[in-house]
């Protein structure tokens, strides 16, 4: 047990505090400071974990947390997420006296999704849960005034709370037949006869990662935060979870006995009918920040193929955070532009963006492109690594059916794409904050960059396991 | 050399962005001057081409070792003719005049990028790469219909064209990947899964991944019942982009037979190719009575890309039906595929730029409103009958020779459905003259006493395509002995 081992969660929480009290103390015409503040907290905890990447991989404070590449590479996902949304807020918050409590509530968000991925302890995972779900209440529903962000909060909160609950519920089941609620532990001492039991505890367990997943069945507060919380909040929320507890139910599973508890064909059917509603869902929707919410089910159906493929394909861990470096990319990217348009939402309101922004129209169209898998772009070597990893799981009817997806949602991108390409615009587009343009262009040229140097993330990823000795 | 070539237009559409919107004379003569590069590259490295049957000229490096993927090109017989006909046809649909409504930058900046993809189908020999190449080409057609198409109809046919090769496609991307996966190590190097064969005919893994690639193909190809996107996309696209569409893209599919099907799976290609033959029988038949039926210009000339596409993969089908004996006739209608594309390429490409033509000038497409033209159009008259006479296969010309040999090795392999085939001819004769009667001669209608005579960049563009044309169709030997050393390569000794 040493502290440095937690360095990272340390800074996120005495950054977190720092930002808080700035953010009371200061009057209102310094409350933009607390957005440097939470940059500067956020990026040394970026830099730190950075450090750590080629320790070794050890559990400390007795089994209960992870430092290993999942979690550190999760962790830089997470942290890289964190410090975009910042720079996408500051103007879009601009207007808001008490804003500087944001980026506190922000960071602590952050140690939330972060906790989530080291976590090899129940106790400890559902303390993640709790955290990074609490805070992400308040950000959804930042905007008071906001009917729109106060119902899509309500809904969050109240979905929140029942599968917590399912989730408590799981872990006491868990603990009854382990004696402990260290994964360690629960690898040791949960006996194959005692199935049932154990495949009901993993279902509420997942039941209740779902919600941090967004995938079915906690997957509802999904489009409506997407539409509802002021937009870079909704591109945090619907990015920061899926990494944090994607890492997290993938130790889960790896350390129950797949036979009797049947993980593997729950996971491939919550990842089949996730990819597929989700799908379905966005074809119809007009709203662009919806549309947006409805394609991240479906992402999440398929990062969930990679746990279906844990321990019989080397290349399940690489395919699932490479995929979700690349979802996390591009679609703080399409957030991005809508931010960049203040807001802008309506599907038919984009009708001749490129003749107007050209750049911005290719942001929005390029990541749209790496999220259907259109290759060189990330998006695609992401699906690439998770069909082979999947058909490789012999579950090659899951991987037919994400390829089946795949066809379906270029529907729904094309809807948005055609008119923003092929119409004449009908008026201008008025547009703030150079900043978050900056922030798009990084997220582009990240996802564009992981997709030409697929290989360089690849390696650093294969043969990571996913709970050290 | 070849990875300039593949390159190069794509790093001049970026170099098109430089120029002022306000320029588009200026912004088609770099785009023109930029699509000329891959030719001299191509011209460069053919003469260092020894014609032995395998794969020469490689450049590779390593890419993407972690899953076995490499960036590998090269040429053999089958895609050196193949990219040098992309290249001529480019040429031709950059230089042809059309109404760029206000965006010359993006309309040929994105003829440069499908340029790159489309190079880079054919001379990619990583199924990674190949894949990566397709997709794309997919994204640059799909903007082109959309975006310079005739109206909104355009966008739909757009989207049709990309869902139906989209869908294609993902089924040829898990087809890869049973490839990939069966290889010991997993790698997406085509010439060592050739030399592999890493799947028999044995088992369920061959048929479904010989029915995933060949659905992917069939789609792109297009044959019957596959072909609806076809007609619509050809019809909405403006002219240029119906030639490339035509004359370049559909011969994706068929040289995924070849390179893929036939090369990597002949065991499991072996136990399809009658039930194929067949369906490129009901395609040539079928395409060309419904082609009969078209009173529109562009629709007519679509459906015999259909009935053409039928030829290729018909021979293809009889080179593939035998693992040994009658080498002779298999490896004959195996050129004769491969010399189809390359005629079709040029042909088609030249018939749908014709098409362009006719509609800058007179707005319609109906073969109905038009009749005697060639007093008023001589020179268009000439080169229209050229193309469509090579087109229903007139000796000397480019598609004898290819419809010559397909039919020829077929023989020897399908009599009957060689026979049945030769239907196909005889309908596409009639069709053709039918539409030149039509168009050229005749009563003149008196709305077309102004008719403009062709430009000079029309004359020459079309002249270019249709002098290869005539070349192969009088002298074809230089153009068989390359094609020919690959596919005895293929079909064994």
């Amino acid at each position: 047990m040493r502290l440095g081992d937690i360095a990272p969660e340390l800074v996120l929480l005495g950054g977190g505090v720092v930002v808080l009290l700035y953010a009371l103390a200061a009057p209102r015409r310094l409350q933009a400071g607390a957005s440097v503040l939470a940059t500067v907290v956020l990026a040394a905890a970026a830099v730190r974990t950075t450090t750590m990447l080629d320790v070794e991989e050890t559990l400390t404070f007795a089994d209960t947390y992870a430092v290993d590449g999942p979690a550190l590479w999760a962790k830089l996902i997470i942290l890289g997420t964190a410090l975009l949304t910042v720079a996408l807020s500051t103007r879009w918050f601009a207007s808001d006296p008490r804003r500087g409590e944001l980026y506190a509530i922000l960071v602590f968000s952050t140690l939330g999704a972060v906790l989530l991925a080291g976590a090899t302890d129940l106790m400890q995972l559902i303390l993640a849960v709790l955290l990074a779900s609490v805070t992400a209440y308040v950000l959804a529903a930042y905007h008071r005034r906001s009917k729109m962000a106060g119902e899509a909060a309500l809904k969050y909160y109240l979905l929140g709370a029942l599968t917590n609950g399912g989730m408590l519920y799981g872990t006491a089941l868990l603990f009854g037949l382990a004696g402990t609620t260290t994964l360690v532990g629960l690898a040791q001492n949960v006996e194959p006869a005692t199935g049932w039991v154990a495949a009901t505890a993993f279902a509420l367990v997942a039941l209740g990662l779902s919600f941090k997943v967004g995938s079915f069945p906690a997957h509802p507060w999904v489009p409506d935060v997407a539409e509802g919380a002021p937009a870079p909040m909704a591109a945090f929320l619907t990015v920061v979870g899926k990494v944090g507890a994607l890492v997290a139910l993938a130790r889960l599973a790896s350390v129950l006995p797949a036979d009797t508890v049947g993980w593997r064909p729950l996971l491939a059917l919550l990842a089949a009918v996730s990819m597929t509603l989700g799908n379905l869902a966005a074809l119809t929707q007009e709203d662009v920040r919806r549309l947006l919410g409805w394609s991240s089910v479906s992402q999440a159906g398929y990062a969930l193929m990679a746990l279906v493929a844990l321990q019989r394909s080397e290349l399940a861990v690489p395919a699932l955070l490479y995929f979700l470096l690349a979802y996390a990319l591009a679609n703080l990217a399409a957030f991005g532009v809508v931010v960049r348009l203040r807001g802008l939402t309506t599907r038919s309101d984009y009708r001749g963006l490129a003749r107007r922004r050209p750049l911005l129209a290719g942001a929005l169209a390029l990541s749209f492109l790496s999220f259907i898998g259109i290759p060189p772009l990330a998006g695609f070597a992401g699906k690439l690594a998770l069909f082979a990893a999947t058909i490789e799981a012999g579950y090659t009817w899951l991987a037919v059916l994400a390829a089946a997806n795949t066809v379906v949602s270029v529907g729904y991108y094309a809807r948005v794409l055609a008119p923003m390409y092929f119409d004449e615009a009908s008026g201008d587009f008025p547009a703030w904050d150079a900043v978050a343009g900056w922030a798009t262009a990084i997220a582009v040229i990240g996802f564009v960059v992981a997709g030409l140097g697929a290989e360089a993330v690849l390696d650093a990823l294969v043969g990571l396991p996913l709970l050290p000795r | 050399m070849l990875t300039l070539a593949i390159f190069a237009p794509l790093a001049g559409a970026m170099v098109l962005f430089l120029i002022p919107e306000r320029r588009p004379m200026l912004i088609r003569g770099v785009a023109l001057g930029i699509s000329l590069v891959p030719i001299v590259f191509q011209v460069a490295t053919s003469t260092e081409f020894d014609a032995t049957g395998g794969f020469e000229l490689v450049e590779s490096a390593a890419w993407i070792p972690t899953l076995g993927v490499a960036y590998i090109v090269g040429v053999d017989g089958i895609s050196l003719p193949l990219a040098a006909m992309t290249a001529l046809v480019f040429v031709a649909s950059i230089a042809y005049p059309v109404d760029l409504r206000g965006r010359p930058r993006e309309y040929y900046a994105l003829f440069l990028f499908l340029e790159c993809a489309s190079l880079g189908v054919f001379l990619a020999l990583d199924l990674f790469l190949f894949y990566v190449f397709w997709d794309v080409s997919l994204v640059g057609m799909y903007f082109l219909i959309g975006g310079w198409g005739h109206g909104d109809s355009a966008r739909r046919a757009g989207l049709k064209f990309f869902l139906y090769t989209l869908a294609g496609s993902l089924a040829m991307l898990l087809a890869i990947l049973g490839l990939y996966l069966s290889m010991e190590p997993n790698t997406f190097d085509m010439a060592a899964i050739i030399d592999a064969q890493p799947l028999g005919a044995t088992g369920i893994l061959p048929v479904l991944v010989f029915t995933g690639f060949a659905l992917a193909f069939v789609v792109k190809a297009p044959l019957v019942p596959f072909h609806t996107w076809l007609p619509p996309a050809h019809v909405e696209a403006p002219a240029p982009a119906s030639a490339i569409l035509a004359g370049v893209l559909l011969k994706m599919g068929t040289y995924g037979f070849v390179r893929i099907l036939l090369q990597m799976l002949p065991e499991a290609f072996q136990r399809f190719a009658l039930p194929l033959a067949v369906l490129a029988l009901v395609s040539i038949l079928y395409g060309a009575l419904v082609s009969l039926a078209q009173g529109h210009m562009k629709r007519r000339i679509a459906y015999t890309s259909v009935n053409h596409m039928g030829y290729t993969v018909l021979g293809v089908a009889a080179a593939a039906a035998a693992l040994s004996g009658v080498e002779r006739a298999r490896a004959l209608a195996l050129t004769g595929a491969v010399v189809e594309m390359v005629a079709h390429g040029l042909i088609t490409g030249a018939l749908f730029l014709v098409s362009g033509s006719v509609w800058r000038r007179a707005e319609t497409y109906e073969i109905e409103d038009f009749g005697g033209l060639a007093g008023r159009a001589p020179f268009l008259m000439f080169l229209t009958a050229i193309a469509a006479f090579a087109s229903l296969g007139l000796p000397g010309l480019a598609g004898f020779v290819a419809e010559f040999q397909i039919f020829v090795g077929t023989f020897g392999v399908f009599p009957w459905i060689a026979g049945l085939g030769l239907l196909g001819i005889l309908i596409t004769a009639a069709l053709f003259l039918q539409m030149l009667q039509r168009m050229f001669l005749g009563a003149r209608p008196q709305r077309w006493d102004q008719w403009e005579p062709l430009s000079r960049t029309e004359a020459w563009a079309l002249s270019t395509l249709l002098a290869f044309v005539v070349l192969i169709g009088v002298a074809p030997s230089w153009l068989l002995e390359v094609i020919h050393a690959t596919s005895t390569a293929i079909v064994g000794p």
